[in-house]
């Protein structure tokens, strides 16, 4: 048998080998010394050349490189053929269930009255309102008396209010706050432009409606050339935003002692889109908030010139939006603190 | 006060629906409750007769009537009124019908006799029961004898009315009356109205003076005046009296209390009649209670008064509580023959404490209390006795009895157009708000643009240019109002530091897992005077509603326990609750206002973790707990270092799971684990709190953020283990190895503690990496090993440390 007849052989045996192979390791170590190492069947060949006809070296020498590459291309082949078949086995043995539930991290949730104030604590500054808060024990002059309510006065029985002392309470508003910026500001420097969210209390039996401590936010504007269009259009602004501005909003007249004239704004029902509906007493209206332009009063109590300056007030209910929103239906839950109920809000 | 649609409409012509009318009511004068339609929901009610009647032959109260609804055949209908009557007309529930509360009525057997309907009381029609007259209380009612068979008793009895409940507001005491609404009405709808009062033309041969006399000599009287009416036929008032009474909520009782009742809702004037012949003497007197006397009421109440009431007396007792409610004694009865009106106005301060005292809320003390018109008691008066006369054929004295009589003047309030439209942000012209104000009735005289305008007293709430500017507000409409923004300097809005450090510690804490609570700040002493962080007195309300909330609080950790209690009481076991709030804090037992200090507090029981599928969460310890707190205090950016110091100190918590929080050596809070005794007190689990003086926080310094060079040379770590005596702390080993580690020890990480097996009774293994870099050049081993060897040596001093 001639040299290139050997290495026909082992060309033909070898990609025989190769072909019939499944096992990487073995391409990649026995198949692959076995032909190409050393040791190997092609290097046996090739120990033959010496004893060649120097015209016939080339010819076999050029023969086993075509072998050598042939089976090299083949072994390359064929071990990339059975690496993708065992990563595929691997891939495949590592499937899982990917609708088995992920390993969520617990977050904390805000409270829904903090959610709304905040959120509209961020409204006002962004039409350049500072918040400030007053304190929760207020004196009788802030809460009453200095917001045109003296005492006998017969509004004051719609409040309820936990006394301390004859003169010291629980603020049973957040209105009080007025009184006191409007004391304090320096109108020489510009507008009083504020807003105050805060706790409220009211002697009143907790129930389903009524809670003896609940969250109001208080607003006011004062400045020399205010008008009820302005706040019209801020609370036309205020509820767009907390509850969408599809809803038609309303204003009406009312009375607070403190504003003259004094609203209350009203918001289609977003339950029955104003057709009527239980929430919404058959109306179509929910009342959302009560506003009004600050009473000269007020504004002369607290040492401001009436004739020279006058704005706007108005005060909302941030549990009563977030029972109206939400549809929560007992002011209790806010207070109750049952993980359940706070973990709906984000 | 519920308005009649139908009776408005007698005097102003609306071409609008009640409902509209409500709505126009709303956006113009007051709140609209509800406009109510009594025949709503009901159906097939018709007016019958009973034609016979027979004794039902197995029950001793139930008859079989033949009844005519004008139909071929009678019905038969079985019924347990104690008034039935052959030939009365009768209200009828046919088979199929629907009464009150949606009943359906359907054809039955009674005992076994069979019945083809229902014959109706008015409260099975819907009437609410305390407006149905005493007569119809108890039985069937029935309709005039003229009523025709067969058809729907609705517009018999006024059920096809509509009414309008308006909630009239406090300064809108004139909107109490038909007369009032419509004056309101007509302005809104700029229509006439015309508002007449009747008058006699012939009175009586004798006087009230010769048969009474009145005194009044006391300022919460502003006006007090009587008539006498004698030979009074009191009876039943005739329907439409009763339709118009009953539609406003008013029970008919006689046409003599009816006329007042009726003339209250008409012209807004609260009246009073008393039978002349039981009072003791010959006059009454209108005068402060005394201590001891008591009042039966027309309600049969006993009320015990005292020197802040006013009364009404006569000789002997008071006979009324004045502007409030009239004594039973001298009410008007089916006996009474001679009668004395009473028209007075009464201070509204007064009325209103009284009621309030006594818990007796009338229409007559409602209206008081907001103020009626002084000026318009002689056309009551006259009014009323032209009714008197009419429908109980009273001869009335021409002569009125006047105890006081003080008058008022109309107010007048100056305004100019330019201030109105400063204030609405409108353009008006002078003429749209002389029109306004004329189609209230208010006079005006305008000089160029300054207007005087002329405000009649029956519009109390009106005293200056505000009250004006509402009043064009209203009428003009608040829907025609631009809407715009406030202009002018522009004005900075953000948060104040301490609000955003609020507002960041929440969000923190959010992050961390623990969920916002809001819990009261109001609860019972010992709870108040629980976890206290400071001496402090407790702020007690002078009037509680109840033990649970009458002291404010001290701290936030009780109410956050009472929430944790609240869920694990419900099978909630995972609580992780954060709460931001006052407390209240008082230096002494006098000081009366406390201080109110903001606080941030946690409580946290059961796991952290979701419920995972594959991993068991674990309960949280002290040290998950104290990882949060770290967690918050760094992102505070505080300056200084952080402490955390073992303490006992506070009853409620646990004893050895308890450290004060200190920042740069400022007593911040506490954190630890609560007293077993006190969880079980709650009536929770193990539970860890922290509770922090977050006023302390805010006024600590903080550190600017800076930039840190992240350095291109390698760090070095090595390890020291070591064995300690028990009692050293981890605090006291950081600190030698901070102390004592070199220039370039930039970290110390524990990552071991160990007292297992092959440790020492008394000992425990702290192990220690500690990181080595120079940020400006690469490390030798020489010098890490240095500066390792000088912590290991100071260890050993220190601690007697057995490195390992």
């Amino acid at each position: 048998m001639s040299l290139q007849d050997e290495l026909q052989s082992v060309l033909e045996k070898g990609l025989e080998k190769i072909n019939n192979s499944t096992d990487l390791k073995e391409i990649t170590n026995d198949i692959k010394v076995n032909l190409l190492g050393k040791k190997g069947a092609i290097t046996k060949v090739l120990r033959g050349i010496k004893d060649l006809p120097n015209e016939e070296k080339p010819l076999v020498g050029q023969y086993a490189n075509k072998v050598r590459d042939e089976i090299q291309t083949a072994l390359s082949k064929k071990q990339k053929v059975l690496e993708n078949e065992a990563l595929n086995a691997k891939l495949s043995a590592e499937k899982i269930d990917v609708t088995l539930p992920g390993s969520a991290t617990k977050i904390g949730h805000p409270h829904v009255i903090q959610a709304i104030i905040d959120q509209i604590c961020d409204m006002f500054m962004g039409m350049g309102y500072e918040v400030l808060s007053g304190p929760e024990v207020e004196e009788d002059k802030y809460n009453f008396e200095m917001m045109n309510l003296p005492k006998d006065h017969p509004a004051r029985d719609m409040q309820d209010t936990f006394y301390i002392t004859k003169e010291i309470l629980m603020r049973t508003q957040t209105s009080p706050m007025q009184a006191r910026t409007l004391e304090k500001h320096d109108f020489s420097k510009g507008p009083l432009k504020m807003i105050s969210p805060g706790v409220v209390y009211r002697r009143d039996t907790d129930d389903p409606t009524h809670s003896h401590q609940f969250h109001q936010v208080e607003g006011i504007v004062i400045d020399k050339n205010i008008t009820m269009g302005d706040l019209k259009g801020t609370l036309e602004f205020l509820t767009h935003q907390l509850f969408g501005d599809k809803f038609d909003v309303r204003l009406r007249p009312s009375y607070f002692p403190f504003t003259e004239p004094s609203v209350e704004a009203d918001i289609t029902c977003f339950k029955c889109n104003g057709k009527g509906c239980d929430v919404c007493k058959h109306t179509g209206w929910i009342e959302v908030l009560g506003a009004g332009m600050v009473h000269p009063n007020v504004l002369e109590m607290a040492g401001v010139d009436s004739k020279e300056y006058g704005g706007f007030a108005f005060g909302l209910g941030p549990d009563r939006f977030a029972m109206l929103k939400y549809g929560v239906d007992d002011i209790r839950d806010f207070y109750l603190n049952d993980v359940r109920f706070l973990s709906q809000f984000n | 006060m519920q308005v009649s649609y139908k009776w408005l409409k007698e005097y102003i012509d609306l071409d609008v629906s009640a409902d509209e009318l409500a709505e126009k009511i709303e956006r113009s004068s007051v709140e609209v409750d509800s406009v109510v339609k009594p025949s709503a929901g009901l159906k097939k009610i018709v007016v019958g007769q009973i034609l016979s009647l027979e004794d039902h032959p197995d029950s001793d109260h139930l008859h079989i009537c033949q009844i005519d609804v004008g139909e071929d055949e009678p019905l038969q209908i079985v019924c347990g009124a104690p008034n039935v009557a052959v030939n009365k007309k009768v209200i009828v529930a046919l088979p199929g019908s629907r009464i009150a509360d949606n009943v359906k009525i359907k054809k039955s057997k009674m005992r076994g006799v069979p019945s083809f309907g229902m014959l109706c009381a008015l409260d099975e029609i819907g009437f609410p029961k305390d407006v149905v007259p005493k007569e119809w209380a108890d039985g069937i009612y029935f309709l005039p004898d003229d009523a025709k068979l067969g058809d729907d008793v609705y517009d018999y009895i006024g059920m096809n009315d509509e009414l309008i409940d308006l909630d009239v507001t406090p300064n809108r005491g004139d909107m109490l009356s038909m007369y009032g609404t419509l004056r309101d009405l007509s302005a809104i709808y700029n229509k006439p109205v015309d508002l007449t009062y009747n008058k006699l033309n012939n009175y009586s041969d004798t006087s009230s003076e010769k048969q009474f006399s009145n005194a009044a000599n006391i300022d919460a009287v502003k006006s007090y005046k009587n008539r006498v009416i004698n030979n009074v036929t009191v009876k039943p008032s005739p329907l439409w009296l009763q339709i118009r009474l009953w539609n406003a909520g008013i029970k008919p009782i006689n046409n003599v209390v009816d006329i007042t009742n009726y003339i209250m809702i008409k012209l807004g004037q609260p009246m009073h009649a008393y039978d002349l012949d039981k009072i003791n003497g010959n006059n009454i007197t209108v005068r402060n209670a005394k201590s001891d006397e008591k009042i039966i009421t027309l309600d049969e109440d006993e009320v015990s008064l005292n020197d802040t009431d006013l009364v009404i007396a006569d000789d002997k007792q008071p006979i009324a509580m004045a502007g409030v409610i009239g004594g039973l004694n001298t009410s008007i009865t089916s006996e009474t023959k001679n009668v004395v009106l009473e028209c007075a106005v009464f201070d509204p301060i007064k009325v209103r404490k009284m009621a309030r005292k006594h818990v007796i809320h009338t229409e007559a003390s409602q209206r008081f209390e907001r103020g009626v018109d002084v000026n318009n008691l002689d056309n009551v008066l006259e009014e009323a006795s032209f009714m008197i006369n009419d429908l109980a054929n009273g001869d009335v004295c021409e002569d009125i009895l006047t105890a006081v009589d003080h008058r008022e003047k109309n107010t007048n309030v100056n305004i100019s157009l330019e201030r109105i439209n400063h204030v609405l942000g409108t353009n008006l012209e002078l003429k749209q708000v002389i029109d306004i104000f004329e189609r209230l009735g208010f006079g005006v005289k305008a000089n160029g643009n300054e207007l005087d305008v002329d405000v009649p007293t029956r519009r109390g709430d009106i005293h200056i240019d505000s009250d004006l500017i509402e009043e064009v507000a209203r009428i003009y409409g608040y829907d025609n109002l631009p809407s715009t923004l406030p202009s002018g300097k522009t004005t900075i809005g953000m948060l104040s530091p301490k609000q955003q450090l609020i507002r960041n510690s929440r969000n923190e804490l959010q992050a961390l897992g623990l969920t916002h609570a809001i819990s009261y700040s109001l609860t019972t002493p010992q709870k108040a005077n629980m976890f206290l962080m400071q001496d402090t007195y407790e702020t007690d309300l002078s009037f509680p509603m109840s033990t649970d909330h009458s002291v404010l609080r001290m701290n936030l950790v009780t109410g956050l326990l009472d929430d944790v209690a609240y869920n694990q009481a419900r099978n909630v076991k995972d609580v992780a609750l954060y709460e931001q709030g006052r407390v209240f804090y008082k230096d002494s037992a006098d000081q009366v206002r406390p201080n109110e200090v903001e606080h941030i507090a946690a409580a946290i029981s059961g796991t952290l973790d979701n419920k995972r599928w594959n991993n068991a969460p674990k309960n949280v310890d002290f040290y998950d707990v104290k990882g949060i707190l770290d967690s918050y205090l760094k992102s505070l950016q505080l300056n200084g270092s952080i402490e955390y110091v073992a303490t006992d100190r506070y009853p409620e918590m646990h004893p050895g799971r308890t450290a004060d929080v200190l920042v740069h050596g400022h007593y911040v809070g506490f954190i630890g684990q609560v007293h077993p005794r006190t969880a079980k007190k709650f009536h929770i689990k193990e539970t860890y709190v922290f509770d922090l003086n977050l006023e302390t926080l805010i006024d600590l310094p903080k550190q600017e953020q800076q930039y840190d060079l992240v350095s291109k040379y390698p760090s070095i770590s090595r390890d020291i283990a070591m064995l300690v005596d028990e009692n050293v702390t981890n605090q006291q080993i950081m600190n030698v190895i901070v102390k004592r580690g070199g220039a370039y020890l930039t970290d110390v990480n524990l990552f071991d503690v160990y007292n297992g097996k092959n440790v020492p009774d008394g000992k425990k293994s702290m192990a220690y990496s500690l990181t080595y870099q120079n940020k400006k050049d690469t490390l030798t081993d020489d010098e890490v090993n240095k500066a390792f060897d000088k912590v290991e040596r100071n260890l050993v001093k220190e601690f007697d440390a057995e490195i390992r």
